[in-house]
């Protein structure tokens, strides 16, 4: 009947949305949400809804959208026929229908329409509007979930939105990037900067998605604050700007913390006060797994506010605090009293509190805090009180100043008229009296007194199994106890059995001269018990102490295996293996791992390479260099003739450049040396070619150096024009630097990153791999300190422990002072040390610089004559092509493409890491030859450059 | 993240339901019902229970459960957050947040859920964007959508969505332009049987009614006078529409506690009538009315009934729930109100181990016990003159007295 009426209620549905009347299809719509709402089955309904999907009216869209979403799933077939509609409206004008149209067709389980949905989201991911962006990171999970094999195309949409700098995307695109490739650390790296610096104004639930993400990254990429030594500066900003000093870190000093490392605490920390209490938790659990330990105290009081919000909201930051409050005391003692129970408090908030205040109790505040657990324990709350009862007994063995009254406080209890607080106080005092049971015969006896009135199975258990224990020490009741027991055998709950089987056995060894009967009646009660476990114990007991022939050899020792000490039990938290999850998730509330749960790892020893998160800045590269000069060296010789060249060089380019230059000399003009001053008069008419000579000149005198050097500043002030750029090629071979067999099992390779080194602007960055062939864990692997002489070199952090099999990374950086020499220097484990030597290929030497073909050709002009070296070659004929010739070049040296207008010259540029001298090259085609053409000031270089070149371009193949 | 939510009475009947991935059958609630039914009282539910195969997380508000079906790891906080707001939405729209209101706007309840989740991710929660998404339901605007057929639904994305201060939305007018603050200030303690103070604490929400036009900014002074060992720590937040809330949360170490209670409860062994009396009075009040006092306790198990008379107002006893409760009204601090008489126990019932604890609940009206005083409002970046007006209460948070 019920079924009949409601056929012909949708039957009525039905013709209501077929009707032409907007307001009636609305209406009926209304009540369809409703039938769903109330989670009846509308299905059938879909043909006559899904007709509707196009409707102008909006509402009506809306429902059908809503209608579409749940059923879409079960009528796959006539579900397809809506597609269209969204397909159009992806490109309506109006960005929320755009996004509505998206998040509809995204959430259509429908595995036929994956393709258009890839689709769809790819566009979507560059829309104009952050809106319809967002929308396409909340789709890229939903597509994920349902078909996982698109992840590789997913993973690019992620990347692409990653970079994303508009704050309403970021949580939602950390929140895919969390659901489908969580291990892909390295898509955060050079994001990671922009997000912590976003982070403040994203919305408030992207920001717990990110803040739990960015704790997981740093806990792979930065190394532990939390070293004895650790120095600390908050306002470490000027490490995070001028890095270049502060990174230069010797294994000797303490630990300084990487900047990012800072920046993402500085950053996370205004977020404290957040109204959304899921933000406060998730900063304090990120300063809880980052932060240095003694800049913990911030989140105490942003966490005890929590506890004025809803009951929930208190039962989870009361179960996080428990966590931290084992390891932590002092963090939260000061707030002691917060945690005090209110009657009105539901019973988990109570039990936390309790264990709360158990974990801050110590020897100062344990009085406070037994008084207050007194008024618990006459609780009405019977589950409460006997919950207090254990927490007393765990304060009595925690300290031990207190087990006394404790004891006799729970003793008290055992007078008490509730069945649940005595029983609860017997099983304590059991505990307690197993850490000094000799002072304590008088409570056992008093125990044994009550044994006749407590029904509570647990209770008289440990009743007997106290009598059995300490039989010695009551000699006379013991026996007693048995007799009673061996009546009311039967009848006694199973676990009772179980301990009065043992307090027979006990009493049997040490007083069978009273007990024998009794034991052997009770043995026997328990052959024929119904249990299998106390059959077992019985027949086992009985060959244990009832000497036979068979049993021979055991039952000689059955009094040392009965009676032996036992420890006493330790009484610890329940939150005591908590802290094995990340606090704030799921899987820590629980206690147990959540699905999709994501491990937190531990520090790494060593800090992988920090330069990965280096974005590449747009600003002039040279600009930190000139701000370092070091005015005591270069004063001395400031007025050289040199100087007044570089102004004449200078002539042409951009006049702002030459004022500042103009500036610098007057302001040094003071300092000047009046001999050299006068001595560059006499010489300028010389000046470019006793700057040639300079230049090619072994810096053998302290002047010339000091000039070479200079002349070196002023020319990384003077490229700041041309903007540095990103490697165009970097080479993946890497080198052996020790081979396995020479270094007793550890190898190391390295390779060129092509890189701005970190470390220092004059420094060519290199990357180590260590890797340990050996069957033996290597230890402290570091460079040698004294050996390296002659070069600049930046070590990398000592790794401290490298296991078998396993291989390390890490960077470091040489200053090879635009020379190809070798660098020399020992690298030594804990027992070995192992000279080697890392010789760079010349192109390794250079950094690449963009610049303009109109500058290209002039600051060519300039460098002519002897700075001018060229070769012509015969080209083979795979090489001609454009592409061959630019991969070539930049294979064999660092250089940067410049945009050529002419198809047969290609042109590179580039600057020598140390001085920053300019390097251009340019290759000229002229079928079949080619002009090969270097101009640089270094003409070692530029020769050595060309010879590589000539081969390189030469040879075919790769 | 959110998989469903299911909204569950107080009888344990699930009265909604909304799915924003795959369908969950309702039946995972049968472990929510478990867990109902081993709880003595209904905020005794744990608030995230495991399943095989889904976590359930609740809150409870207004006597409904609101239940959320999560499948894998997710912050808890973040749901029960997410689900709170839930509920502060409803009531906003909907003045209450009842089982009859939800049922009568079940349409609305769907619009607003399927706008504040994507995929079970909160997409717009602010009550601002929402409001402009989805008009809120009112009698004119039913009867004017009946007559033209216009819909309570947005076709512009809110202009807050795409800001960063989604809480306001851009080109405010108002015709008066006022500012009111209200400093509400709320003591939480525990005094114990002789009259001490175990703990106390104070928090401070300064309540903003803010109607002022375009965007500016606003620099709120105070003056506070305190002693060393009191802290001051603000936390700052923003909400409703057009009013900008900032929330205070102030801890004071030594707190003035306005008012102070004598209490004599007592049982006797094997009498079947115990005594009870309680007489109130102000303390440390700055000279203003205690006013609205309400007293509640629960009594043991074993009372039967109370007889009692109070000197003013009126109390009553509810015999099923032991509650007992007594609207005392303002304190005369001439005339103390008290409350005696006596208590009946069961026949042969054993004495209570423990004597009630007593609830207060009261206001002071133009007093912030902290002390703090807010100095000057200071308005930059329009240039009207706003009309400025602030006022103090003092309320009992959770103030607990042992007996």
């Amino acid at each position: 009947m019920l079924n009949h009426c409601f056929l012909c209620r949708n039957e009525d549905l039905k013709e209501m949305l077929e009707s032409s009347k907007e307001s009636l299809k609305l209406e009926a719509m209304k009540r369809i949400v409703g039938l769903i709402a109330k989670g009846k089955n509308a299905s059938e309904l879909f043909p006559a809804v899904v007709k509707n999907v196009a409707s102008k009216n909006i509402e009506l869209k809306k429902l059908v959208y809503v209608y579409l979403v749940r059923y879409a799933e079960e009528q796959q077939d006539l579900a397809l026929l809506s597609i269209s509609t969204f397909q159009r409206a992806l490109k309506d004008p109006n960005q929320l229908i755009r996004a509505s149209a998206l998040r509809v067709l995204s959430s259509i389980r429908v595995p036929i329409i994956v393709p258009i949905m890839m689709l769809s989201i790819k566009e979507a991911s560059t829309d104009l509007s952050p809106y319809v962006r967002k929308t396409a990171a909340h789709a890229i999970q939903k597509l994920y979930s349902l078909d996982p094999d698109q992840k590789e195309h997913l993973i690019e949409v992620i990347e692409k939105l990653l970079k994303d700098k508009s704050t309403l995307v970021a949580g939602s695109v950390v929140m895919a990037f969390e659901e489908v490739c969580p291990d892909r650390i390295d898509l955060i790296h050079k994001n990671y900067r922009k997000l912590c610096n976003l982070l403040v104004d994203v919305e408030e639930w992207g920001q717990v998605v990110i803040i739990h993400m960015l704790t997981r990254y740093a806990r792979t990429q930065f190394v532990s604050p939390w070293r004895e030594d650790a120095v600390f500066d908050e306002n470490s900003e000027k490490a995070f700007y001028d890095s270049e000093e502060e990174r230069r870190v010797d294994q000797s000093k303490p630990y300084i913390m990487d900047p990012d490392h800072r920046l993402l605490l500085r950053n996370t920390k205004p977020l404290l006060q957040s109204r959304n209490t899921a933000v406060v938790m998730a900063v304090s659990q990120l300063y809880w797994h980052l932060a240095p330990k003694h800049e913990l105290s911030i989140i105490t009081k942003s966490l005890v506010r929590l506890l004025r919000s809803h009951r929930e909201v208190q039962y989870i930051v009361l179960q996080n605090i428990a966590t931290m409050s084992i390891q932590r005391k002092g963090m939260f003692e000061p707030f002691m009293k917060s945690f005090y129970v209110r009657s009105t408090d539901a019973t988990h908030i109570k039990t936390l509190k309790l264990e709360i205040l158990t974990n801050l109790a110590n020897e100062a505040n344990i009085s406070t805090i037994l008084r207050e657990f007194q008024t618990y324990v006459k609780s009405q709350d019977k589950a409460f009180a006997a919950a207090t009862i254990q927490a007393i007994g765990r304060c009595a063995t925690n300290i031990s100043e207190v087990t006394d009254t404790c004891l006799n406080g729970l003793v008290l209890l055992l007078s008490n008229r509730d069945e649940t607080v005595v029983a609860e106080s017997v099983v304590v005092i059991k505990k307690l009296l197993q850490t000094q049971p000799s002072q304590h015969s008088d409570i056992i006896k008093h125990m044994a007194k009550l044994f006749d009135n407590i029904t509570v199975s647990m209770a008289r258990a440990s009743i007997l199994w106290l009598m059995g224990e300490y039989c010695e020490h009551v000699p006379k009741i013991a026996p007693d106890v048995l007799r009673k027991m061996a009546k009311t055998f039967t009848s006694e709950e199973d676990i009772v059995k179980l301990q009065t089987v043992n307090l027979a056995a006990k009493l049997y060894l040490t007083n069978s001269k009273q007990t024998k009967l009794l034991t052997q009646y009770i043995l026997n009660l328990g052959k024929y018990d119904q249990s299998y476990d106390i059959r077992d114990r019985t027949r086992f007991i009985r060959q244990l102490i009832v000497p036979n022939e068979k049993s021979g050899a055991l039952s000689k020792y059955a009094r040392r295996i009965l009676m032996a000490p036992k420890p006493a039990p330790v009484l610890q938290s329940a939150f005591k293996d908590r802290d094995r999850f990340q606090l704030g998730t799921l899987s820590h509330s629980l206690n147990s791992q959540a699905n999709g749960y994501l491990e937190l790892s531990d520090w790494p020893a060593v800090a992988p390479d920090q330069s990965v998160r280096i974005v590449e800045v747009v600003e002039p590269a040279g600009a930190p260099v000139f701000g370092k000069s070091k005015p005591g060296k270069s004063d001395e010789k400031f007025y050289s003739d040199s100087e007044e060249e570089e102004e004449e060089e200078e002539e042409g380019s951009s006049s702002e450049d030459s004022s500042t230059l103009a500036c610098l000399s007057e302001e040094n003009s003071d300092d000047s040396n009046k001999s050299s001053s006068s001595q560059s008069d006499s010489e300028k008419k010389k000046k470019t070619l006793k700057n040639k000579k300079l230049q090619q000149q072994k810096p053998d005198s302290k002047d010339s150096h000091d000039l070479a050097l200079f002349l070196s500043q002023l020319h990384s002030f003077f490229l700041n024009q041309f903007l540095a750029s990103s490697p165009v090629f970097v080479p993946e071979t890497s080198r052996e630097l020790l081979h396995r067999m020479t270094g007793k099992g550890l190898s190391a390779q390295y390779r060129f990153t092509r890189q701005p080194c970190i470390y220092g602007n004059s420094m060519v960055s290199l990357q180590l791999t260590l890797s340990n062939s050996s069957d033996q864990a290597l230890e402290n692997i570091h460079i040698s300190e004294k050996s390296s002489t002659g070069r600049d070199i930046h070590r990398f952090n000592a790794s401290e422990r490298l296991e078998p099999q396993a291989s390390v990374t890490v960077s470091m950086g040489v200053d090879f002072n635009d020379s190809t020499q070798a660098a020399n220097f020992q690298l030594c484990t804990k027992e070995d040390e192992f000279s080697v030597s890392i010789q760079p290929a010349v192109g390794e030497l250079l950094l690449p610089i963009t610049m303009s073909e109109a500058d290209f050709t002039k600051e060519q002009s300039k460098l002519v004559g002897m700075n001018e070296s060229s070769a012509t070659i015969t080209m083979t004929p795979e090489n001609v092509s454009s592409q061959s010739v630019n991969r070539k070049v930049v294979s064999v040296a660092n250089l940067g493409v410049i945009p050529s207008s002419q198809e047969n010259i290609h042109r590179f540029a580039g600057k020598t890491v140390s001085s920053g001298c300019l390097v251009l090259v340019s290759v000229a085609l002229k079928d079949p030859d080619a002009v090969i053409t270097i101009n640089t000031e270094n003409t070692v270089m530029a020769s050595m450059l060309l010879r590589q070149f000539k081969t390189a371009l030469t040879n075919s193949g790769p | 993240m959110i998989h469903s939510l299911f909204l569950v009475n107080a009888s344990g009947d699930i009265f909604l339901e909304k799915h924003w991935k795959s369908v969950v059958s309702r039946s995972v609630c049968d472990y929510f019902f478990e867990a109902l039914e081993r709880a003595t009282e209904p905020e005794n539910v744990p608030p995230v229970i495991p399943t095989p195969h889904h976590f359930l997380i609740n809150v409870l508000r207004h006597r409904i459960y609101f239940v959320a079906v999560i499948q894998s790891e997710v912050p808890p906080l973040f749901v029960i957050e997410f689900l709170h707001r839930v509920v502060d939405t409803f009531q906003d729209y909907f003045g209450v947040c009842s089982e009859a209101a939800i049922k009568d706007n079940v349409v609305v309840v769907y619009e607003l859920l399927e706008e504040m989740l994507d995929n079970g991710f909160p997409l717009a929660t602010e009550s601002n964007i929402l409001k402009e998404l989805i008009k809120p339901p009112t009698i004119l605007r039913t009867v004017v959508n009946t007559i033209t057929g216009s819909t309570n639904v947005g076709e512009q994305l809110p202009t807050g969505q795409l800001s960063v201060v989604p809480w306001r939305r851009t080109g405010v007018k108002y015709t008066n332009n006022e500012a009111y603050f209200d400093v509400v200030e709320e003591i939480d303690a525990i005094i114990d049987k002789s009259g001490s103070t175990i703990t106390a604490e104070i928090q401070g929400v300064i309540d903003a009614c803010v109607k002022l036009t375009g965007m500016p900014d606003l620099t709120l002074s105070f003056m506070v006078n305190l002693d060393i060992s009191s802290e001051l720590n603000f936390a700052c937040c923003f909400a409703r529409q057009c009013t900008v809330t900032p929330v205070t949360t102030v801890f004071f170490s030594l707190v003035a506690i306005p008012v102070y209670v004598k209490h004599n409860i007592s049982f006797r062994e094997g009498s079947s009538q115990g005594r009870f009396e309680l007489t109130l009075g102000p303390k440390q009040t700055m000279g203003k009315a205690v006013e609205s006092v309400l007293v509640s306790s629960q009594l043991p198990r074993g009372v039967l009934n109370a007889n009692l008379s109070p000197s003013q107002g009126t109390y009553t006893f509810d015999p099923v729930t032991k509650l007992l409760s007594w609207d005392v009204g303002k304190i005369n601090p001439q005339k103390l109100p008290s409350l005696k008489g006596s208590v009946s126990l069961q026949t042969g019932a054993s004495k209570p181990d423990e004597n009630p604890t007593i609830n207060i609940q009261f206001k002071i009206q133009q007093l912030a016990i902290s002390g703090l005083k807010v100095n000057r409002l200071d308005m930059y970046g329009e240039k009207y003159k706003p009309f400025k007006g602030i006022k103090y209460m003092t309320k009992a948070g959770k103030f607990q007295v042992r007996t």
